[in-house]
């Protein structure tokens, strides 16, 4: 099997799992209580806190353990907006974040916030003077993302940090896709929140975190114990979290590294379908991209017969098209950068990781162009002149 | 969402794909904005379908249905294969997940679309009498 899904999730590192598996035997105890496997459990929990704040480059304190980035998403966006609701209720996000933020940016709509989505340009990217332009007095939170799920862009994170600051607005950057891939420093990039995941980065699923910058407060996400500072309550999910710990400690040492490389075997894959077939259109911005991220579309075809003819031959990708997440719209991010319908309904998403080489890439080579052939030849849009 | 073993095959190997040069008839349904768009052109020899191919641009469930509709209709009389529903078609295919039995409306459509186009060509260059029925279409 070849995995080029790794922007959906990644296999979760045998050190991390090694990492974890105290946790489920004998250093069972809640780290809420007195006994030796309870201390064990608490110290694992504060040192994977320390870890995570290594990686991101703040103190452990400012790190508030979640269930995942979709969690992560939601408390910082309604604990923001209930938290200020006194003071505004007007949010500022962009049109191509993931659902985890717009579908919260929406259950906010319903009981009386104002959202307002920027439009990006074709490369996927916010206009800063636009964002200026849209804060008002009741601005209360500005939430985008930093590198964008399905094509890659990468947004300018600090000069919205710094607009926001001139505003006195709160910021929330969705860094999942970018938090153990990219070298990140809150300090320097100027968030207010900032939300990952575990699995994205070879760390376990169910576990992520929501960094809050000191001074900066938000409501309660759940309520309960005085887990999380009272803030986030629930007795923690130790394994995972010592999972998530474990998995920041590798990719601070090694995701440097490891860009050299991805990247490498990414541009070759993209030049490699460039070259092999004809009418394609790669989506994303050409250098302000995720290192690990290809998209594109094959003009003439639709994403679903691709996806389902490389899994034939053992490759797994994602697509935007619409036939793969069960509406007729397809990917919303493809039609914010200015796609056609018909063009955005033959997305592929090949994004690479830890495992790929270059013989994958070869591979996907080897096939991708005879896939879009066949289906270009059932297509009724496709010249077969040509 | 899964696909049976059938609808795979049939994707991976679509019988009667391409186009007929000259057809009797041809219908389109679909809509590249939706993601389906099928052509289906039918060649009829004494009130029978003799050939029958299909273009389509659409998803896997799209494709299999496509082959499967000419499959059904091909050598059929036309009034037969006027009788073939989305569901024989579905049935046929040992079933379709729910969010895709649109597909199989499509290809239904599809044909009776090439099939009214043939009757409407029929009309005007030889005028002939019409059965009641057609109007439905």
């Amino acid at each position: 099997m070849i995995y080029m899904d790794y922007n959906a999730t990644t296999p979760c590192d045998k050190r991390v799992l090694e990492a974890m598996l105290p946790y489920f035997g004998d250093e069972f105890g809640n780290p809420s209580s007195l006994y030796q496997s309870a201390r064990t459990a608490k110290k694992a929990v504060e040192k994977a806190r320390a870890d995570i704040a290594v990686l991101l480059g703040c103190a452990p304190e400012e790190i508030f353990f979640t269930s995942g980035g979709t969690e992560a998403d939601n408390w910082a966006i309604k604990g923001a907006a209930f938290q200020l609701k006194d003071k505004g209720r007007h949010i500022i996000t962009s049109r191509i974040e993931h659902h985890a933020v717009l579908n919260t940016c929406k259950s906010l709509e319903k009981v009386g916030y104002e959202v307002t989505y920027l439009p990006v340009d074709k490369y996927g990217v916010v206009d800063i003077e636009e964002l200026k332009n849209s804060v008002r007095k009741d601005t209360v939170l500005i939430t985008i993302m930093y590198a964008n799920n399905e094509i890659g862009t990468i947004q300018p994170v600090k000069e919205i940090a710094e607009t926001v600051k001139e505003k006195g607005v709160y910021f929330h950057t969705d860094a999942v896709q970018a938090a153990g891939k990219i070298p990140l420093s809150v300090k320097e990039l100027g968030a207010d929140m900032l939300s990952l995941s575990g699995h994205k980065f070879y760390g376990p699923k169910g576990v992520g975190a929501l960094y809050i910058k000191k001074g900066v407060k938000i409501a309660p996400f759940m309520y309960g114990g005085e887990q999380e500072k009272g803030k986030r309550a629930g007795t923690e999910n130790v394994p995972g979290i010592a999972g998530i710990g474990k998995a920041a400690e590798i990719a601070a040492k090694e995701m440097v590294e490891e860009e050299v490389r991805i990247k490498k075997l990414r541009d070759r894959l993209e030049a490699g379908i460039k070259d092999r077939i004809p009418e394609i259109v790669v989506n994303g911005h050409p250098e302000q991209r995720l290192y690990n991220t290809l998209n594109l579309c094959i003009k003439h075809i639709e994403g679903e017969g691709i996806l389902l003819h490389l899994d034939f031959e053992g490759i797994c990708a994602s697509s935007g098209s619409a036939c793969t997440s069960g509406s007729l719209e397809p990917s919303h991010v493809l039609l914010a950068i200015g796609l056609p319908h018909e063009i955005a309904h033959g997305s592929l998403r090949l994004s690479l990781g830890k495992h790929n080489t270059e013989q994958d890439v070869d591979r996907v080579l080897e096939v991708l162009p005879g896939i879009a052939s066949k289906l270009r030849e059932i297509s009724p849009f496709w010249n077969k002149g040509k | 969402m899964e696909y049976t073993d059938k609808v795979c095959e049939y994707f991976r190997n679509p019988k009667n794909m391409g186009r007929i040069e000259n057809p009797d008839g041809v219908g389109t349904v679909g809509n590249k904005v939706c993601g389906d768009v099928m052509k289906i052109y039918i060649k009829v020899n004494d009130d029978i379908i003799e050939d029958i191919k299909f273009e389509t641009f659409g998803c896997g469930a799209a494709i299999a249905t496509s082959s499967v509709v000419t499959e059904l209709a091909k050598g059929k009389k036309i009034e037969e294969a006027l009788k073939i529903s989305n569901k024989e078609v579905v049935d046929f295919l040992g079933g379709l997940p729910p969010i895709k039995k649109h597909c199989s409306l499509l290809a239904e459509d599809g044909l009776k679309a090439a099939i009214n186009d043939y009757r409407d060509k029929q009309k005007n260059s030889a005028p002939s009498p019409i059965k009641s029925e057609d109007k439905q279409l």
